[in-house]
């Protein structure tokens, strides 16, 4: 067995008896930063490389109008931001994109709480449920949405298992409220995992104290609900909306395997809008605008939210 | 301050790489290489059969070329290939041959992202550039140039399951051809009587899948419909001819069922289906069929009898720096003599070897009597599938609007306006 000895670090600079705290020499300051830069070079670089430039290509191409086959590269100026406000389809898949994420991020946090809620106690059998719920989060996601895909086909799984209880099922993949309920309910069920456990990270941290003296007060279990465990969980609600709402904005998988965005453009949201035209129509330049306005959407959610958690988030207020 | 000046770095540094990137992307170089070439071909087949007759092409090739080190066949997905391919382009890595997809022909060959290989063929020797046939090569040609070589010319024609069809009581396609009975209401009767008495599907347009609409004009050319006019300028969707044939498809999917409707999947090479329609070059798959199965040409539709065939051409990137070479290892690739030994799975589009007779040489499930009815006078009489400019966007376009009609109570004329309002301003005009 080998032990590392760990030496702590001062919280701050021994004071020099008598006298100011010595600084330490200039050589040393200078290797310390050296060290430093170098911890965070690997990551810095990959920001650079993978985060920097591409936002920054993205900008450049937007003003630009890139025909790939025909090899031109044509400044255009803002023409391509101008079709935002004249494009017809545009309004229908932020509209598409708005009910996703809306009913993504109810039903997601939704499910996940009521999850981590029901696992939070100790029971026989906990484990393998907790195993249960999470590992569809570790399946690919690909394959996870193929297998939906023959389920929800209209002789698939799901309406066979209808028919023996007599009840004929819907084309799920091709009606439109029907093909966004599925695309939602195939990704909750794929995701609900990673927020589950996050909540019940953050349940197990609630001092029991707190449930114990509101027990004694004769406190009902909604109260305590509502007037304990949801305030102390609050900063983890606000974790798990943020990356689910953003999350939720970046689908494009689902949507390309289970309906291509149809039927109509019922699912089309703005990330497999956007594929559809740098990549399948080949307007790279109005893909960049839309990846542009698809950043900022982002942007301003996380902004907004993060601005108004000092109104709701325990410990913020 | 220190931050300051790191997040001036940065910044110089993520400018800097910007601006290589996008010069890089914007002045793609062209460059005629003077040392060993490798060369790379994307297909979107991946059969084990086919890469090996392309390898041993390659082989013989390169046996004879020795500046040309190595010849790469690159399969990828068939269903996202062109878009592959374009951000393959797009991305820098090109390859120097590709095959190309015939409803994307015109978007390739019109922007000028292909080689004209005319020169190259006709000076080939033992090319005989004057065999290809003109119905096969229009869709590649552009004035006087010829910037793809149509190395497939697959007929479209209809293989029916005796075997289904006799367990449902109904005649066989080739009983249906003698008695003079080979039309699409009689496909479909028949289709919906195998649909009643047996549970399996009575006809499908294989890849269709309620989204190919494309495919579609396997059936609607028998109406006399075309999705747009002669000079590609004007939707006709919203045709008489096309309100018809749309008609005919509704009420086989919702009304007598000999259509599987949308999201039921059927596959007639598993033996589900009574009659599919597909390229000829699909029968390779019956290779161990368990039933008995017949080839015929499509259908005749009130219109009267028709062909249509889908093409695939193989074309050089212009901007590839091994352009020359890889002219002129397609010119090899594609002589009469390996265009001989890759019949057996491609039709090929010269005159010499468009007979039955030859054809079946190289077709050993196919009769010379079937492939001179489908393949030789399909090529001669037939029109290649619908193609356009901006064929994607078309497609996607077309697509949205035409999943309104495929419900049981559909306004089918209503249907097709609102298809060709979505149509007309993508179209060129």
């Amino acid at each position: 067995m080998t032990l590392t000895a760990v030496r702590a670090l001062p919280s701050r600079a021994p004071a020099r008896p008598g006298g100011a705290p010595r600084r330490r020499p200039h050589r040393h300051r200078r290797q310390d930063a050296l060290v430093g830069y170098l911890f965070i070079a690997p990551q810095a670089l990959g920001i650079v490389a993978f985060v920097l430039v591409p936002l920054g290509l993205i900008a450049y191409y937007s003003a630009h109008e890139w025909n790939v086959l025909a090899g031109t590269f044509r400044f255009v100026g803002t023409e391509n931001f101008e079709r935002l406000f004249t494009d017809p389809q545009l309004g229908g898949v932020l509209q598409a994109t708005t009910i996703f994420s809306i009913a993504l991020v109810i039903a997601n946090l939704t499910l996940a709480l009521v999850l981590a809620l029901l696992l939070n106690r100790r029971m026989r059998g906990v484990g393998f449920f907790r195993t249960v719920f999470f590992s569809p989060v570790v399946v690919s996601l690909v394959a996870w949405t193929i297998v939906w895909g023959f389920l929800l086909q209209a002789d698939g799984g799901i309406n066979g298992m209808l028919a023996t209880i007599g009840i004929e099922g819907p084309n799920w993949l091709r009606e439109g409220p029907t093909a966004m309920a599925s695309v939602v309910i195939v990704q909750v069920f794929k995701n609900v995992g990673l927020n589950m456990v996050l909540f019940l990270a953050a349940l197990q941290g609630v001092p029991h104290e707190l449930f114990e003296a509101a027990r004694v007060d004769g406190a009902r279990p909604s109260t305590i609900f509502w007037r304990i465990t949801f305030p102390m969980i609050s900063p983890t609600i606000l974790l798990t909306v943020i990356i689910t709402i953003v999350g939720s904005l970046q689908v494009f998988a689902q949507i390309a395997v289970l309906t291509q965005g149809g039927p109509g453009t019922s699912t089309t949201v703005l990330v497999y809008y956007l594929f559809q035209q740098a990549f399948q129509f080949g307007k790279f330049g109005y893909g960049s605008v839309l990846a542009i306005l698809l950043f900022l959407i982002v942007l301003v959610l996380t902004i907004v939210q993060w601005m108004l958690r000092r109104k709701w988030v325990f410990h913020e207020n | 301050m220190r931050s300051a000046k790191m997040l001036t770095i940065t910044g110089v540094l993520a400018a800097s790489a910007m601006t290589l990137a996008a010069c890089a992307a914007a002045e793609p170089t062209a460059v005629e290489p003077e040392g060993p070439v490798d060369l790379r071909m994307t297909v979107w087949t991946a059969n084990e059969d086919h890469l090996a007759l392309f390898d041993s092409i390659a082989e013989a090739y390169m046996a004879e070329n020795e500046n040309v080190t190595s010849i790469t066949f690159d399969p990828l997905p068939f269903e996202d290939y062109t878009t592959t391919i374009t951000t393959q382009i797009a991305g820098g890595n090109a390859p120097d041959l590709a095959w190309v997809l015939e409803n994307a022909a015109l978007d390739f060959v019109g922007s000028g992202a292909l080689l004209d290989l005319a020169p190259t063929f006709e000076e080939a020797e033992g090319f005989d550039y004057d065999d290809l046939t003109d119905s096969a090569t229009g869709l590649w040609r552009d004035g006087e140039g010829l910037y793809a070589y149509p190395f497939s010319t697959s007929p479209m024609a209809i293989f029916s399951n005796t075997t289904l069809l006799a367990e449902a009581g109904v005649p066989s396609a080739s009983e249906q051809v003698a008695a003079g009975d080979w039309n699409w209401e009689e496909v479909a009767a028949n289709g919906a009587a195998v649909k009643a008495a047996t549970g399996k599907a009575g006809f499908i347009v294989r890849d269709f899948e309620y989204q190919q609409w494309d495919l579609l004009s396997t059936v609607w050319n028998g109406w006399g419909a075309q999705p747009w006019n002669d000079e590609r300028t004007e939707c006709t969707m919203d045709s008489d001819e096309m309100v018809d044939a749309f008609e005919f498809l509704h009420e086989a999917a919702f009304e007598t069922g000999a259509m599987p409707g949308p999201g039921t999947t059927a596959d007639f090479f598993a033996g589900e289906v009574a009659y599919t329609v597909t390229q000829i070059s699909r029968a390779a798959l019956l290779g161990e069929a368990g039933f008995e199965w017949e080839l015929h040409p499509l259908p005749a539709g009130p219109a009267g009898e028709y062909s249509v065939f889908g093409q695939a051409g193989i074309g050089v990137i212009a901007d590839s720096p091994n352009a020359q070479a890889a002219a002129d290892f397609l010119a090899f690739f594609t002589n009469p003599e390996n265009s001989r030994q890759l019949a057996q799975y491609f039709p090929p589009p010269r005159a010499s070897l468009l007979t039955g007779e030859t054809l079946a040489q190289t077709n050993p499930l196919l009769s010379a009597e079937q492939l001179d009815a489908v393949v030789v006078d399909g090529i001669a009489t037939g029109v290649t599938r619908p193609t356009i400019e901006g064929s994607a966007e078309i497609q996607q376009a077309v697509r949205a609007q035409l999943d309104a009609l495929w419900t049981p109570d559909a306004d089918i004329p209503a249907v097709l306006t609102s298809v060709c309002d979505a149509m007309q301003p993508l179209i060129q005009g």
